[in-house]
């Protein structure tokens, strides 16, 4: 079984470029060039010089003994918590912002929901001296100030999204939108691995770098670079991706990945898109998605705001689709549970998002002595408000 | 004959008019269509709505938005234009994106266009590829044109590949634009759009988006057999008056 993109852009039955023409010559200027440039020795040799010196990567591979001892299982955290900017976004956006300069384009756009992704643009967007445009759902702008401040902070102008609901499909239709408007100068940092092939293999490749790492310090640690299980939440599904990419191809390995539940997946306020999604498309790729009966995409319900997507990428619907990946869901009260018990058994405040993928740890029954990676996609710094609500702290 | 066809061989500056099935009101896109043809309008483009139009400008936007509202969805389309043909005869399309094509299934979608008296379909965000290899052969089964995009930064090797794909005509955008953006002929614009017409298509070309009066029609009209005009119309429209605002805007194009 081939998991990853064939020479069409499609896993399977997903992905494709669904993109009006007005799009195509920027798509195709990609596509053409995607991997000749990150394949290139000086962009690799860039690309891992920033992510050491700049990102502060290897990320550590943590073994949390409270936890493990707790859940009866080796607990290993990626601590993709500690990169610069707080989670794994910045992987991307360095690879990105390096194959913008060499398509030489001299103006950034992209689209954030809660804000790690455009700080992340943000951010290099500044250390490249070049012009940023971030676009965010009106109601995203208010719930996620701090983030908002630290973009304007960095230089990027934040443009709300005020059409449909306001939140993160809206702000990714309204970055498209000037994309079709600036053809020629404008490269768009798509942050998670949705949209038109060749986003999703493009942003999964520069995420692979946490799989890639997690394998050499499994080995250190263990001796054994093959964990029992590997465990990542999934908005898009960038995190996952990477946390998942060097394992793919080893079925031994267990894939878990895992939706927001928000209230419950039969709540009508929930973001469990491989429960309750259907084959479609949306942003450019054929994929599963939220929808109704007439092909009209439906509002995402999460506490978190980088898991509120009506959408997965499409190597992730054919993850799903033939059983590679287990996909299952957590509601937002067990992440908040879940985010309160690291901070007090391990001394860290997970993001939201990272707790839902600790939240499943509850639900699985180990034997003893298995391995198990979770990703800690980003720190909970931005996500204070609601845990200080929520637990009345 | 094809009423796409006859139309391109008969008549010259041809005028063709979107507008939003289920806007401003739920039952007005029949109507809409009956006084658009006694106005002048040439040629019809009814859209049908989707959450999420990336390649509209908020005016077509805003309109899908209350179509949706107002409870417009394929099925009530479909059921909304079934004597369409009692009284209409110009030539009609449909006009919008893939995902709810698919939800309501290519074939059943084609069948049912065929079954009204649908002439074609411009599915902006299908890519040509797919077209090519999945729907061409349902598209003619049931003698639907599907139209292509062209914008000024489309190659020339595409294009001759478009105009082998299309049998209606081209939709040549004025620039790599949203909708609703007002058409600025530059020399720019003006070299590309004599390029097209240097290529000698095989396909009638007809230009939209920009399109707003007669000023910037009659300007586009020297380039193209015909140009497309929707957002200008669409924001026109008022739902207490629905014929009185069409027969108004219709005024400046068809005195």
């Amino acid at each position: 079984m081939n998991y990853f993109v064939n020479e069409k852009g499609y896993y399977g039955d997903f992905g494709g470029a669904y993109i009006p023409e007005m799009l195509y010559p920027n798509v195709e200027e990609l596509r053409q060039n995607y991997l000749k440039i990150i394949e290139d020795k000086d962009f690799q040799k860039e690309f891992h010089q920033l992510l050491k010196d700049y990102v502060g990567r290897p990320s550590p591979l943590y073994l949390a003994k409270r936890l493990s001892q707790k859940y009866n299982a080796n607990i290993f955290l990626k601590r993709e918590d500690l990169n610069h900017t707080g989670a794994h976004k910045i992987n991307n956006t360095i690879g990105q912002i390096l194959l913008a300069e060499r398509l030489g384009k001299k103006r950034i756009i992209a689209e954030t929901g809660a804000g790690q992704h455009g700080v992340a643009t943000a951010t290099v967007c500044a250390l490249r001296g070049l012009e940023c445009v971030v676009y965010m759902g009106e109601i995203d702008i208010q719930r996620q100030a701090p983030n908002v401040a630290r973009m304007k902070m960095l230089g990027a102008k934040v443009v709300p999204a005020t059409s449909g609901s306001k939140t993160l499909k809206d702000a990714t239709n309204e970055a498209m939108r000037d994309w079709i408007n600036n053809p020629v100068d404008t490269h768009y940092i798509i942050g998670s691995v949705v949209g038109p092939h060749p986003y999703p293999d493009m942003v999964a490749l520069f995420q692979s770098i946490i799989s890639e790492e997690t394998k050499k310090q499994l080995i250190e640690q263990t001796g054994n670079d093959q964990p029992d299980y590997v465990l990542a939440c999934v908005g898009g599904g960038s995190n996952a991706m990477g946390m998942f990419y060097h394992f793919i191809d080893d079925e031994k390995v267990k894939l878990i990945a895992v939706e927001a539940a928000g209230k419950g997946v039969d709540s009508g306020f929930s973001a469990a898109t491989t429960t309750l999604g259907k084959e479609g498309v949306l942003h450019g790729s054929r994929s599963i998605l939220m929808q109704t009966e007439d092909g009209q995409v439906v509002e995402p319900h999460s506490v978190s705001a980088g898991l509120d997507y009506p959408g997965i990428g499409p190597q992730h619907a054919h993850l799903f689709k033939t059983g590679r990946g287990q996909y299952v869901s957590i509601t937002d009260d067990e992440s908040l549970e879940a985010g309160l018990l690291l901070t007090q058994m391990e001394g860290i405040i997970p993001a939201i998002e990272s707790a839902h993928a600790l939240a499943y740890l509850e639900k699985m029954n180990f034997k003893g002595g298995e391995n198990v990676v979770v990703c800690l996609s980003g720190r909970g710094d931005k996500d204070m408000d609601t845990y200080m609500r929520y637990f009345g702290l | 004959m094809n009423r796409i066809k006859k139309l391109f061989q008969e008549k010259k500056d041809i005028l063709s008019i979107y507008y939003t099935a289920g806007y401003p009101n739920l039952g007005d896109t029949v109507a809409i269509a009956e006084e658009l043809e006694r106005s002048g309008a040439d040629l019809l483009e009814i859209g049908f709505p989707y959450s999420d139009p990336v390649a509209d400008g908020p005016v077509i936007q805003a309109s899908s938005k209350l179509a949706l509202d107002n409870g417009m969805d394929l099925r009530l389309l479909f059921e909304q234009l079934k004597d369409l043909r009692k009284t209409v005869t110009i030539p009609v399309l449909l006009m919008g994106y893939v995902n709810p094509m698919l939800q309501f299934g290519v074939e059943n979608f084609c069948k049912a266009c065929a079954e009204v008296g649908v002439d074609g379909c411009i599915v902006p965000d299908l890519p040509m590829v797919e077209h090519e290899e999945l729907y061409e052969p349902v598209f003619a089964k049931y003698g639907l044109s599907n139209i292509f995009l062209v914008t000024p930064q489309t190659s020339e090797e595409r294009i001759r590949k478009i105009d082998g794909l299309s049998n209606g005509f081209i939709y040549l955008l004025s620039s790599s634009a949203t909708t609703g953006k007002n058409l600025q002929v530059s020399d720019t614009t003006e070299t590309y759009f004599s390029r097209i017409a240097s290529l000698k298509l095989k396909n009638p070309t007809m230009i939209g988006f920009g399109i707003s009066s007669k000023e910037t029609f009659d300007k586009a009209c020297k380039y193209a057999n015909g140009a497309i005009i929707g957002t200008a119309f669409v924001k026109s429209l008022s739902a207490d008056d629905v014929q009185g605002s069409v027969k108004n805007f219709m005024k400046e194009f068809k005195p």
